[in-house]
């Protein structure tokens, strides 16, 4: 097991830097420069505004000096905003939408897990049917179709709860949360449901039901760590789903998270805040899947040795 | 094979779900390409006379206008055209893509499968959308051929997955062993054997892929960064309604609902293929 993390997590710097030198030279690569937009800035200020950004070096020289910053936590300054750098606009976002984030996670698991079980136990029974459905539904639906209509129906006719917005409470949260974990729920129900199917059929649990086991202590003692091993493969995925999906949650709901300026970013062409955040989300998405995959082998000795 | 296949495609007709979906698939395609010539207006025509006035069929804009007056019936359905257009492309460049990486990696083996394989393993490590997104950056907004061309690019990944799964599981198999045995070249092997027995997966997934890429277009205009008025894509429809859902709810209704339809119809029809093609679970 150790030698087996030990290897995956060597893995990880390698692909990391992969991402950094890809999305640097492809920002360099990129046609025009990012202050061609302001009209009519003579040539003097335009060299001074390229120099005070290190715009004017050598491409290498620009890339060490990169590379360094991001081993200090720097991401440089942001091109458009101004007097704000990219790490500060990070550190402002990331505590909104990592919880936004976990909170989805903890009630996609929450509500899926058992979701599943339920169908999977009453197979082919009106809950199944009902289930499946609703997960196919579910699955169907994108977030940025599902939020408005959320916010629709709470927010403006029932006036439950907050439109968009953001304090710290609860009400804020729901919404929000809800559009961002109902593709999530439908999935790991589908996956757990799958997955307890499979297992039922095998003939472990054939013998554990012969040896006069109740259902109860089939499911729970031989059937159910197997069965969860599709969600547990999933998780990388799903996280990696949950944070492309803060995007529309946040831009639907108002939400100064960082999928906020990612999409600002992109818009204004702020080559650095993009490519801040492509990186942050990257080196994200490959500890989850890292993760996920570290678990799975842990809940599944055969994944060690493939 | 013709058993196969002639095995599936019965399947597939009894399968009462994937044919509705097939039909209702057939209805939107023939009025998304039809319908903008035989109505009166044209996407961007503004109806000053109309403004912002709700669906109604006895009157000259069926499915209602927008603020600006513009036909909300013939901008869904343009915005289908778009949606459909850049879904289908990125499919192809996805399935091509894909197979042509994922047969290589697989029948390949050994180092070069490590390496191709561990490129894949970094554009996935990246969620594709940012990938899109930086793309989008670089090209600017509403250049559809850059949108063309980044979705396609990031849409192989998967499918590369999945023959390369299927390709390593094909290769020791007897007949590949005789092929192989009786001199054929690996570019053979690989066309006239190892590609035509992954097929069945790559159409399922392909069936898939289709609505996913509607979603990923639909969702960079919903963020902005997809189509540019005055051209619309479902999603920039969506957007512009989802803003106005107070005053004008149909403005969301009416694209988000076809695309609903359109999704949902392009799933049930994947699951159908994928019951027909795999029938292990009667």
């Amino acid at each position: 097991m150790i030698r087996y993390a030990v290897r995956r997590c060597a893995a990880l710097p390698v692909t990391l830097l992969a991402i950094i030198t890809l999305s640097f030279f492809l920002m360099r690569l990129a046609p025009g420069g990012p202050f061609d937009a302001e009209q009519g800035t003579p040539p003097e200020i335009k060299a001074n505004l390229q120099a005070a950004y290190g715009l004017d070096q050598p491409l290498p020289l620009q890339y060490a000096r990169y590379l360094r910053g991001l081993l200090h936590g720097e991401f440089g300054p942001s091109f458009k905003l101004r007097d704000v750098s990219v790490a500060e606009l990070i550190a402002r976002g990331f505590p909104i939408s990592a919880t936004l984030g976990l909170a989805a996670l903890c009630a996609a698991l929450l509500i899926g897990v058992p979701l599943g079980l339920g169908a999977a136990l009453g197979r082919d029974g009106w809950a199944d049917h009902a289930a499946t459905a609703l997960s196919t539904f579910a699955l169907a639906v994108p977030g940025f179709v599902v939020g408005p209509f959320l916010a629709l129906a709470f927010g403006v006719h029932l006036h439950w709860l907050p439109v968009a917005g953001w304090q710290p409470d609860v009400r804020h949260l729901l919404l929000p949360v809800a559009t961002l974990a109902l593709p999530a729920i439908a999935h790991i129900a589908r996956l757990t449901r799958g997955g307890l199917l499979e297992v039922l059929r095998t003939d472990y649990v054939r013998t554990a039901r012969a040896k006069g086991l109740s259902e109860a202590e089939v499911i729970l003692r031989h059937a159910l760590r197997p069965a969860l091993l599709p969600v547990v493969s999933f998780l990388g995925p799903a996280i990696a789903a949950l944070v492309t999906g803060s995007l529309v949650v946040e831009t639907v709901f108002g939400l100064p998270g960082t999928g906020r300026y990612l999409v600002e970013g992109a818009i204004n062409r702020d080559y650095t805040l993009v490519m801040g955040m492509v990186i942050v989300y990257g080196a994200l998405t490959l500890c989850a899947n890292l993760g996920a995959d570290l678990l799975y082998g842990w809940l599944d000795p055969r994944m060690r040795h493939a | 094979m013709p058993g196969l296949w002639s095995a599936a495609l019965q399947r597939l007709r009894g399968d009462r779900r994937a044919l509705g979906a097939l039909a209702l698939l057939a209805l939107i395609v023939v009025a998304a390409v039809c319908g903008p010539l035989l109505s009166p207006y044209s996407f961007d025509h503004l109806d000053w006379q109309h403004i912002a006035v709700p669906p109604q069929l006895a009157a000259a804009h069926w499915l209602g206008t927008d603020r600006l007056g513009r036909d909300l019936l013939v901008r869904t359905l343009s915005g289908v055209r778009i949606s459909l257009a850049i879904g289908l492309t990125a499919t192809l460049v996805s399935v091509v893509v894909g197979i042509a990486w994922g047969a290589t990696s697989g029948y390949a083996g050994g180092r070069t499968d490590g390496f191709m394989m561990r490129a894949v393993d970094v554009l996935n490590a990246l969620p594709y959308l940012f990938i899109v997104i930086a793309l989008t950056t670089l090209f600017g907004r509403g250049n559809l051929i850059a949108l063309f061309a980044a979705i396609g690019a990031v849409g192989w990944i998967t499918m590369a997955r999945i023959v390369r799964g299927q390709a390593l599981a094909l290769k020791h198999r007897d007949f590949i062993e005789a092929a192989r045995a009786s001199g054929g070249a690996p570019a053979h092997i690989l066309t006239r054997h190892v590609i035509p027995n992954v097929l069945g997966p790559v159409i399922v997934y392909a069936a898939l892929t289709v609505p996913q890429m509607i979603v990923f277009e639909s969702f960079l205009s919903f963020l902005g960064l997809g189509v540019q008025e005055p051209l619309a894509s479902l999603g920039s429809l969506i957007r512009d309604g989802a803003q106005e859902m107070e005053a004008a709810p149909w403005l969301l209704a009416v694209p988000a609902g076809v695309l609903l339809l359109l999704l949902l119809s392009f799933n049930l029809l994947g699951d159908g293929l994928h019951d027909a093609l795999d029938p292990r679970e009667p």
